[in-house]
């Protein structure tokens, strides 16, 4: 399964926007926090967690989805609400706190939900992934052919949530793709001090569903085993286990000293960027000219500089509105 | 001046381990991100260098799992330290805390010991959302067989860790974000204290007066123990003697200080960051009026973190947490003055 040029146009599109969203956004939070770092200050208080570098496992899965499909995100949720269509205004908002916000300010980055485009994630590792079952089993019962994505980080595959969420899924053959994106970090502890196998998607097979295993944050690699999972998913054969080795360039959360990483770790995911990566297939392949990927970025920059200036142009919520929206 | 040294409380607590590790070769730490990290809020730093990986074990992401694991170290002998990184993601792991950890004592009629310590953090106030900022003090003292702890400053901190390492029941040590004197969050100097050098166990249930006064007690733990001074310090300029208590731990519970101090200035005022309902706030208040009603001069008030998730936007969680001038109101409203 190869991408067409429009598809590779529109991954190179939501992997320009997340990236160039993600750039800005790690300036913006430091806005208020110099010369001394407070993380309840600035314009973006609170825990930030990028996903810069990890943007295939976005681009390259939602590329396969409908507005119809649910995706289940982690605490670094923007590449994928981005990919899934989540309304980049009211989510920059939501960010800053702002009463335009998808929940008015009371969520923040790590709980971005927006039913319109059923997108959700959690601050709360692996919380995702019973989620995605049960949208998968409202789609049986309605009789409907969408599906879900539950993406969860390689630390979360050690979490009980997601194994009771595999064998339910299996066990009833739901129409869920359950995505790690093995950045190889949970927060300072290595995936090898975490997890005793090398390759989550082996799990699979615990379950007697197929895994995948996407090397070196290919997002032609993730593109197509992506579309295999989603086309199963949809056909109702049952979910698929994918792990996409993928990069973290940021720490844990902005702030992070990131001690714990090898020094020249991050120069060197950088140097194989997926983005570059893509741009170089798309220009050799004659899917794009550069001029048509200027274009494509440019657009997209657009879209993010007029975000975050709504985002800041935006009034916050009164202190009062707190106390709503606790029930339906 | 070593017996003037003043600590933060993260550093008071990695001491308090360190000494009993270096004293009781069965005690040992683990959780996410204590070893290299040192703890997300600094309670093991410096630990994995002295004690290494065996004695100071970072573990998957697998509450239920590890904390598990700590019961069945526990009752086999050794004295396990296992932090649960945000006190919000007892979700995940509820049941080998409250249907193991504080049960197998019981279910043993008293045959078994389950010493363990389960350090966890707690509260808000830096905007960081529903997920990462809840306080959730009574839903642990709420659980018959877990005894609780929220210390205030450094001097407690250490002193109530060393007598939580050396118990043996389990207890939940649930310490304030805000009051570990970390470099990138705000936290009150008032939390940093001269902390003696030797080991010192803080007996628990025992509350600690703060601050006498004659015309109101108010009641408070953890981080509202800081709020309850300053609103103590605003009320004094007005006139208002309030009586302050620290309680320090949530279970067991200091009634009989309290009560004692509510018979001296026959009013109440109980300030919590958890929430409001069904929680410390209302113990501390029934406890008073059970043992004798008419102690009260006027209806005791409670300040607490209304019944609503914590919001991430700044005005809305600054509406929402209890503060000095909230506190000061409260106490207003015992007086008979406006607030």
């Amino acid at each position: 399964m190869t991408p067409g040029k429009d598809q590779l146009i529109w991954m190179y599109d939501k992997m320009v926007e997340a990236r160039y969203y993600e750039d800005s956004l790690a300036a913006i939070y430091m806005e208020g926090k110099t010369p001394k770092f407070d993380i309840g200050s600035g314009p973006v208080p609170g825990e930030m967690h990028l996903a810069a570098g990890q943007e295939p496992c976005a681009a390259g899965v939602c590329v396969h989805l409908r507005a119809d499909d649910t995706v289940t995100a982690t605490h670094r949720p923007h590449h994928a609400a981005i990919a899934k269509g989540v309304d980049l205004n009211r989510m920059t908002a939501e960010i800053f706190g702002k009463k335009t916000g998808l929940a008015g300010g009371r969520g923040g980055h790590m709980h971005l939900l927006d039913p319109a485009v059923n997108f959700a994630c959690s601050g709360i590792i692996a919380q995702g992934t019973g989620p995605a079952v049960g949208a998968a089993l409202a789609a049986r019962l309605q009789g409907r052919d969408s599906v879900a994505v539950s993406y969860v980080g390689d630390g979360a595959a050690n979490q009980g949530a997601f194994h009771e969420a595999l064998n339910l899924a299996a066990l009833w053959k739901l129409g869920v793709v359950f995505v790690i994106e093995d950045n190889a970090w949970g927060i300072s502890v290595p995936k090898a001090k975490s997890t005793a196998v090398r390759d989550n998607a082996v799990r699979a097979a615990a379950y007697g569903i197929p895994g995948v295993h996407v090397a070196d944050n290919d997002t032609l690699e993730v593109f197509k085993a992506a579309g295999e999972a989603v086309a199963r998913a949809r056909r109702g054969d049952g979910p698929t286990l994918i792990e996409i080795e993928t990069y973290r360039y940021y720490g844990h959360f902005q702030g992070d000293p990131e001690l714990y990483r090898p020094a020249g770790e991050v120069a060197a995911l950088k140097a194989k960027d997926p983005i570059d990566r893509l741009t170089k297939h798309m220009l050799e392949s004659g899917a794009a000219t550069r001029a048509d990927l200027d274009a494509v970025a440019a657009k997209a920059r657009q879209r993010v500089d007029a975000a975050i200036k709504f985002a800041r142009d935006s009034d916050y919520p009164a202190p009062e509105e707190a106390l709503e929206h606790v029930f339906a | 001046m070593k017996s003037n040294r003043e600590l933060t409380v993260s550093r008071a607590m990695a001491e308090a381990i360190a000494q009993e590790m270096r004293t009781d070769p069965s005690v040992f730490v683990m959780g996410e991100d204590i070893g290299t990290y040192g703890g997300i809020f600094g309670a093991t730093a410096g630990l994995l260098d002295e004690f290494g990986e065996e004695r100071v074990r970072d573990t998957p992401i697998s509450e239920t799992g590890f904390i598990g694991a700590a019961v069945g170290a526990a009752m086999a002998g050794m004295r396990p330290i296992a932090e649960l990184m945000f006190v919000d993601f007892y979700g995940v792991c509820m049941d080998s805390i409250s249907n193991l950890a504080a049960k197998n004592i019981y279910f043993s009629g008293g045959n078994c010991k389950v010493p363990m310590v389960l350090m966890t953090a707690t509260g808000g106030g830096y905007n960081d959302a529903g997920q990462h900022s809840q306080a959730l003090h009574a839903t642990f003292a709420h659980l018959p067989g877990l005894k609780v702890v929220a210390p205030s400053n450094a001097y407690d901190a250490k002193g109530l860790m060393i007598s939580a390492i050396r118990d043996d029941s389990p207890v939940i040590y649930m310490f304030h974000k805000g009051l570990q004197g970390l470099a990138w969050m705000n936290w009150p100097q008032s939390a940093a204290a001269i902390v003696p050098e030797d080991a010192y166990a803080i007996p628990f249930g025992e509350a600690k007066v703060l601050r006498e006064g004659r015309d109101v007690t108010i009641v408070a733990i953890s981080m509202m123990v800081h709020r309850a001074m300053e609103a103590a310090e605003a009320l004094a300029a007005d006139g208002i003697d309030a009586e302050v208590i620290d309680l320090r731990t949530l279970v067991p519970l200091d009634r009989k200080t309290v009560v004692e101090s509510v018979r001296k200035t026959g009013r109440l005022v109980v300030v919590d960051e958890d929430y409001s309902s069904y929680g410390l706030t209302a113990e501390v208040i029934a406890s008073v009026v059970e043992t004798d009603i008419s102690l009260l001069k006027a209806a005791p008030r409670r300040v607490a973190y209304p019944d609503i998730p914590i919001p991430y936007s700044r005005p809305m969680e600054d509406f929402a947490l209890p503060n000095a001038d909230k506190i000061g109101a409260a106490v207003r409203q015992t007086l008979g003055k406006a607030a």
